[in-house]
């Protein structure tokens, strides 16, 4: 896999100049698209044209809408990681690339691990007490252990399977995560820039802005989840981790939330977890295939589903099990 | 032979829905079996199961319409306002032997004190055992230990504390005569009817605890949120409505408990003050009682004897439950319109 070219070095040198060894406001970490300064690195050229190849894995799906990615930056490392529960190997000596500015992807049947990896990138997996973990984690360039989790878990944030907005309204959400801790200092007025931010990232701002009194468990499935992906998005994370998001909801309020992971990988770097190939397809502009806890392939999603290197992969994406 | 229609295990409890209710069939296919299920398919134990069910709910509520209808009536016809300002007395008339204001301020004190020490005690238990709960030995110890508490006749726990209470150093906590500690007092009583509401809180708030799905707690951690933010910020206001059950279910217990009262308030029928302490530790370090220790000592079987006045006190503490349940009720309502998860 490629490696970091010091353009692109320097640049996370400016985009994070104290880096993430002291805690703080997380610097604005937008970047302007067409600014041809910060658009370095693009990553292995992924072929426009599908419909071949599609064909001939066996794998069909609709026409990727998506464009190629304008840029891409290394932000996590995932470094031969391996991850039991008492004694049973969920995820076994896996390594990725984490980027901002594409949607990673991890594939599989149930009980592949797939999960438990995307829990480990946040230490969300040391709530369970029988999982160890072993290799490396590295957030820029920093090995997760070394962070405090709290903090860690403000710059890799994650969204649930289940819409799980919490019981309160629809401001208060987000307000949430902005507050310290217990702390219910931060007033309302100030707060609010941060929450219509968070809010329109999520692309849910016009829906709820007159009624943000409105408690959140009544609004619909779609926009639960979305106020979920605004409530991660609120801690201005580095990374959005993602496990199955659409696998509760409708078609269209798949369709949503689909558009707008596109449209946040420019922001942050974004890894999804999906049973769903097609969706996998749709999105995706890397994907990793894992397969009872090893990482079968991993490459670009018109590669991957196109004309896949692995047998299993080859077997598993035209549906000959799953 | 017909179809046997297994029955699911839910069906048999509960309050099952009137076999013949009359229900709005849809126009088209009302024929349908799944719309208006009758009993005629099903197997004859099963049919008798649900008569039985049937028989066992209507007769309690008629026993509890029956056991409300009459206290009503008798308190109604007994009850005279000023029996709830007038302390009790002695003396040989109806009028002269006045009401029982003692008694209610009395049950008031309990309660207030009761609750105030088991809720704060009770959603602390819960919330460790839930959200904590290592090391598992100690854990599994005190689950046992509540589970022990709510099975213990509260007569026994009374006694217990008469043996606490009357040991010299808890002297301050009740009357004291030359060195020798009475061991009867409110703040005795309410302690050990604190632990007869107890279990009944940590019950509740563990319920509602559990049934916060695991995805929730974590969607507050995935933020960064510490484990003490989240419970303070997200699961104890999510399990407000268990939490108000608990306290309300507490409350009733305490107000509704005589065992204790009579072993460790002393069961006068007045406050008696402790002299010489200041207001308002001099009550609650004194003797006293409450409605249900009045109601025991004017039933016939009591020193007092005057039925009348002890189905007054009764019907006022029938309400005063039956206020509880409401208030249990309305809680409960209001929580629902705050939604709630798919798990």
């Amino acid at each position: 896999m490629e490696s970091l070219t010091p353009n692109v070095a320097a640049q996370r040198a400016a985009i994070h100049p104290v880096s993430s060894a002291t805690p703080g406001p997380p610097p604005i970490r937008r970047l302007p698209l067409d600014d041809p300064g910060t658009a370095t690195e693009v990553t292995a050229p992924i072929p426009s044209s599908d419909g071949d190849g599609a064909q001939q894995s066996g794998f069909t799906a609709a026409k990727r809408s998506v464009g190629a990615p304008q840029f891409s930056i290394r932000r996590m490392e995932i470094d031969e990681v391996s991850v039991s529960y008492s004694n049973r190997d969920a995820v076994k000596r896996v390594s990725l690339p984490v980027r901002q500015g594409e949607v990673l992807s991890l594939i599989g049947p149930s009980g592949c691990g797939k999960t438990t990896l995307l829990r480990s990138l946040n230490r969300l997996t040391e709530l369970t007490t029988s999982a160890r973990l072993s290799g490396r984690i590295l957030l820029d360039d920093v090995d997760i252990t070394a962070i405090e989790p709290t903090l860690l878990r403000r710059r890799v944030t994650m969204v649930f399977q289940q819409p799980n907005p919490f019981p309160m309204s629809v401001f208060d959400n987000i307000a949430y995560v902005l507050r310290e801790q217990g702390s219910r200092r931060a007033r309302k007025k100030s707060l609010e820039p941060a929450v219509h931010s968070a809010l329109d990232r999520a692309g849910l701002l016009e829906e709820v802005k007159d009624n943000l009194d409105h408690p959140a468990l009544k609004l619909s499935g779609g926009q639960q989840q979305r106020l979920c992906i605004a409530r991660a998005l609120a801690a201005e994370p580095e990374v959005l981790l993602l496990d199955e998001p659409c696998s509760a909801l409708d078609p269209k309020s798949t369709q949503v939330i689909e558009d707008l992971i596109v449209k946040l990988r420019d922001d942050v770097a974004v890894v999804i977890v999906t049973h769903n190939l097609q969706q996998a397809y749709r999105i995706a502009d890397h994907v990793a295939f894992m397969y009872l806890g090893d990482l079968v392939e991993y490459n670009s999603a018109t590669a991957l589903f196109g004309s896949p290197r692995e047998q299993r992969t080859q077997d598993y994406v035209s549906g000959a099990f799953g | 032979m017909e179809p046997v229609r297994t029955p699911s295990p839910q069906e048999k409890p509960g309050k099952p829905a009137p076999p013949a209710a009359p229900q709005p069939s849809p126009p088209s296919g009302g024929g349908q079996k799944g719309a208006v299920e009758g009993t005629a398919t099903w197997a004859l134990s099963d049919r008798i199961g649900l008569a039985i069910c049937w028989t066992l709910g209507l007769l309690f509520c008629a026993i509890a319409v029956a056991i409300v209808a009459y206290l009503m009536v008798q308190g109604i016809k007994f009850l005279r306002p000023e029996m709830l300002w007038t302390p009790a007395a002695a003396g040989f008339t109806e009028g002269e032997t006045g009401g029982f204001s003692d008694a209610l301020f009395g049950t008031m004190i309990v309660a207030v004190m009761g609750i105030s020490l088991a809720l704060p005690t009770g959603v602390a238990i819960a919330v460790w055992l839930v959200e904590y709960g290592r090391p598992a030995p100690l854990a599994r110890i005190t689950e046992m230990t509540i589970e022990a508490i709510a099975g213990i006749p509260s007569i026994v726990l009374a006694l217990f504390g008469t043996v606490i209470f009357s040991s010299t150093a808890l002297g301050f906590l009740s009357r004291t005569t030359e060195g020798v500690v009475f061991g009867r007092s409110f703040f005795a009583a309410s302690t050990m009817l604190s632990l007869v509401a107890l279990p009944l809180i940590v019950a509740s708030v563990r319920e509602g605890l559990n049934s916060i799905p695991r995805h929730v707690r974590e969607a507050s951690y995935a933020v960064g949120k510490t484990k003490a933010a989240t419970t303070r910020r997200i699961l104890l206001p999510t399990c407000r409505p268990q939490v108000a059950t608990g306290a309300m279910l507490g409350l009733g217990r305490i107000i509704g408990d005589t065992a204790i009262i009579v072993v460790l308030l002393g069961a006068t029928q007045n406050f008696s003050p402790v002299e010489g302490a200041r207001f308002p530790f001099n009550y609650l370090r004194g003797a006293g009682t409450t409605l249900t220790n009045f109601v025991y000592e004017a039933s016939p079987t009591g020193n007092l004897n005057q039925p009348e006045k002890a189905y007054a006190a009764a019907f006022v503490l029938l309400l005063m439950v039956l206020a509880l349940n409401a208030a249990v009720d309305v809680v409960h309502r209001r929580a629902r319109k705050v939604g709630t998860w798919s798990h």
